[in-house]
């Protein structure tokens, strides 16, 4: 029993990190109503930015913000130069771009930083927590922050002009447009803020899963997994999703015995057909009626 | 609210219409069809003749990618489905043969059905979920698929069968005794046979009726279903045999290449099906041997120019050839043909 006490909490632990992903996914699925097949490398990229800045000698309370900034640049200009022109364009033509991208970026930042895997600092310390060996400091500080993000980010949707703006452009871009809402800079607005919160959760992973280009694409993974089992539509269902992940890979990892192994990806892929064969809009999700 | 009718091409509709108001110029086209398969065929058939044994390892390489290609155009360009899990099928299909001729000593010649039912059936039952889940949702399970190959190859109950990381080490196969050709030279005809015979077959497929039915829930599902078409079964179908294809494609190239090993069938393998894809141009079926060439010789390109960056190169051309030719080879090839007309008439 205590076993199992442990590896919940050593889920939750690793949940955080899913979670974080999954409210990116989320975020950019609400803003443009597609999956971001690139979001991983675009976390990925980030964190190279904060790595090469602190290379560069700035503190890492200076380098963290400015990542952010140039993720949130980098962003918009994503989706202002690459996606603005074929936006109504079919599916196929979205995830043949997306894919595009994922492989631009895994191989520029592979180009620029190599392939070798880097540490990467950890501004909580990886000491464990109150002396205990079950999490870290560094676990608990992840924990924390995507907590505060997601207070952050429903506050922002719930309370705040633009916020709402933003939401209704997702929900409607017609009726929106027809209201005064510039729907074109709003997906933009999203997706720079996808691009910031994943370069939060790349700068929270890279201290746990180190550093280097393809450092995201199974973590991703999880994160669409939690996203698809929190409900693509909802901001906290992913974070519960991402949280019920780790804590499903975990346990499966201890207690089924072929699985073992470090990484358990099919578990992932189970999880996310499942979940898409039996209860497609997740826990947390709104059921889509599409209209004839 | 209308429903949005995504046509992902100049659809076959057009050309329909095209061909009952100007039946000469249809005819006209035929014939070029005809010279140009003739002229592929001899050149397909005097390759090996001309180049190097390397060269021609090549050109089988190249033809094994375009089997696979077809077989994802037939998903994606006839039946509009996506994915991005190909790489899966492909390796179920390498490990098949690999494992029949590793352990019961099967000529390699029958691990290709073998390896196609397999796939067919890994397909179909893949595609049942599938089709509950439409457009992104199933590019999500299919990158899943793609994501997790390589570590379901891994997993230790299975190592007894497939060598675990070490992979499976098979015998290059000889021509049949009264052949005067090497063994590159055999397979490279081995494999033009089986390509082109899946060629014609897929071609047929896309003529008949069942392939009216694939293309009419690909330009308008709830029109197909209300026409009486059975979506379930046509669209399971449509996985089914894309798989099967793919699956050969990867008997033949675990075949080629002798080795087959977990780390060989990554998401990187299904981008390469998918640019293929679409450099051959989608839902055009002869777009395959593009496509092949494509992945086959461009990366090796991209890797003279700098070495790590082939990647990038996929992309950027990926992300060109979607604004400024979506239609691929197919919208070259349609273009330079209308040009031809105009010029005689």
């Amino acid at each position: 029993m205590e076993l199992l006490g442990q590896q919940i909490l050593a889920g939750i632990a690793t949940g955080a990190i899913y979670a974080c992903m999954a409210l990116a996914v989320v975020m950019i699925y609400q803003a443009i109503d597609h999956l971001n097949f690139a979001q991983g490398e675009m976390a990925m990229f980030s964190t190279f930015i904060a790595f090469q800045l602190m290379l560069w000698g700035l503190p890492y309370w200076v380098a963290f913000p400015v990542t952010l900034v140039v993720s949130f640049i980098g962003g918009v200009l994503i989706d202002r130069v690459v996606f603005k022109p074929i936006h109504d364009a079919p599916i196929l033509s979205h995830v043949v771009v997306f894919i595009a991208l994922l492989a631009i970026l895994n191989s520029t930042a592979g180009f620029i930083w190599d392939f070798t895997v880097k540490a990467f600092p950890s501004p909580f310390g990886s000491a464990p927590l109150f002396g205990s060996s079950l999490i870290s400091a560094h676990q608990a500080g992840m924990i924390g922050v995507t907590l505060l993000l997601l207070i952050l980010l429903f506050v922002f949707f719930r309370y705040t002009r633009i916020g709402l703006s933003m939401r209704a452009a997702a929900a409607n871009p017609v009726s929106a447009r027809l209201v005064g809402v510039r729907v074109g800079w709003m997906n933009a607005l999203g997706w720079g803020m996808a691009a910031a919160i994943g370069a939060i959760a790349g700068i929270l992973i890279a201290p746990v899963v180190f550093l280097e280009p393809n450092m995201m694409i199974s973590i991703l993974l999880y994160g669409f997994a939690g996203a698809v089992l929190g409900g693509l539509t909802s901001p906290a269902g992913a974070v519960l999703g991402g949280f019920l992940v780790g804590i499903v890979e975990n346990l499966a990892g201890t207690f089924i015995p072929v699985i073992g192994g470090e990484l358990k990806l099919p578990i992932a892929l189970m999880l996310i057909v499942a979940v898409l064969v039996f209860k497609p809009s997740g826990l947390m999700g709104r059921t889509v009626v599409q209209r004839v | 609210m209308a429903v949005p009718v995504e046509s992902t091409l100049p659809s076959t509709a057009t050309d329909a219409v095209q061909t009952v108001e100007m039946p000469r110029v249809a005819r006209r086209g035929g014939s070029i069809a005809f010279i140009s398969g003739i002229v592929f065929l001899v050149v397909a058939i005097a390759i090996p003749l001309l180049f190097k044994n390397f060269l021609v390892f090549q050109f089988t390489q190249m033809l094994v990618y375009a089997i696979a290609i077809l077989g994802l155009n037939l998903l994606t360009g006839i039946n509009g489905q996506f994915s991005l899990g190909h790489s899966a099928f492909y390796a179920l299909g390498a490990y098949t043969a690999a494992i029949l001729m590793d352990q019961f000593s099967v000529s390699y010649v029958w691990t290709l059905p073998a390896a196609g039912v397999i796939c067919f059936v890994a397909g179909f039952l893949f595609g049942l979920p599938a089709l509950r889940l439409e457009g992104i949702y199933l590019a999500l399970a299919t990158f899943a698929l793609a994501i997790a190959t390589p570590q379901i190859l891994k997993l230790s109950p299975l190592e007894h069968w497939t060598g675990g990381v070490q992979g499976i080490v098979i015998i290059k196969p000889d021509a049949p005794p009264g052949i005067p050709l090497n063994q590159d030279q055999w397979l490279y005809y081995f494999t033009l046979a089986v390509g082109l015979l899946l060629y014609i077959l897929a071609r047929n497929l896309v003529k008949s009726r069942s392939g009216r039915a694939l293309m009419a829930i690909r330009d308008n599902p709830i029109a197909a279903r209300s026409m009486g078409v059975n979506l379930a079964l046509y669209k399971s179908l449509a996985f089914g045999t894309s798989a099967l294809y793919t699956g050969i494609a990867g008997a033949l190239g675990a075949i080629i290449v002798q080795f087959v090993a977990p780390d060989s069938f990554t998401l990187v393998l299904s981008i390469a099906f998918l640019v293929g894809l679409v450099v051959g141009g989608v839902g055009w079926l002869p777009g395959a041997i593009f496509g092949g060439a494509f992945v086959l010789f461009v990366p090796n390109i991209a890797e003279g120019v700098s070495k790590g960056l082939s990647g990038a190169v996929y992309g950027v051309i990926l992300i060109l050839l979607i604004y400024l030719m979506p239609t691929g080879a197919a919208g070259f090839v349609r273009s330079v043909l209308s040009r031809i007309e105009r010029a005689r008439s």
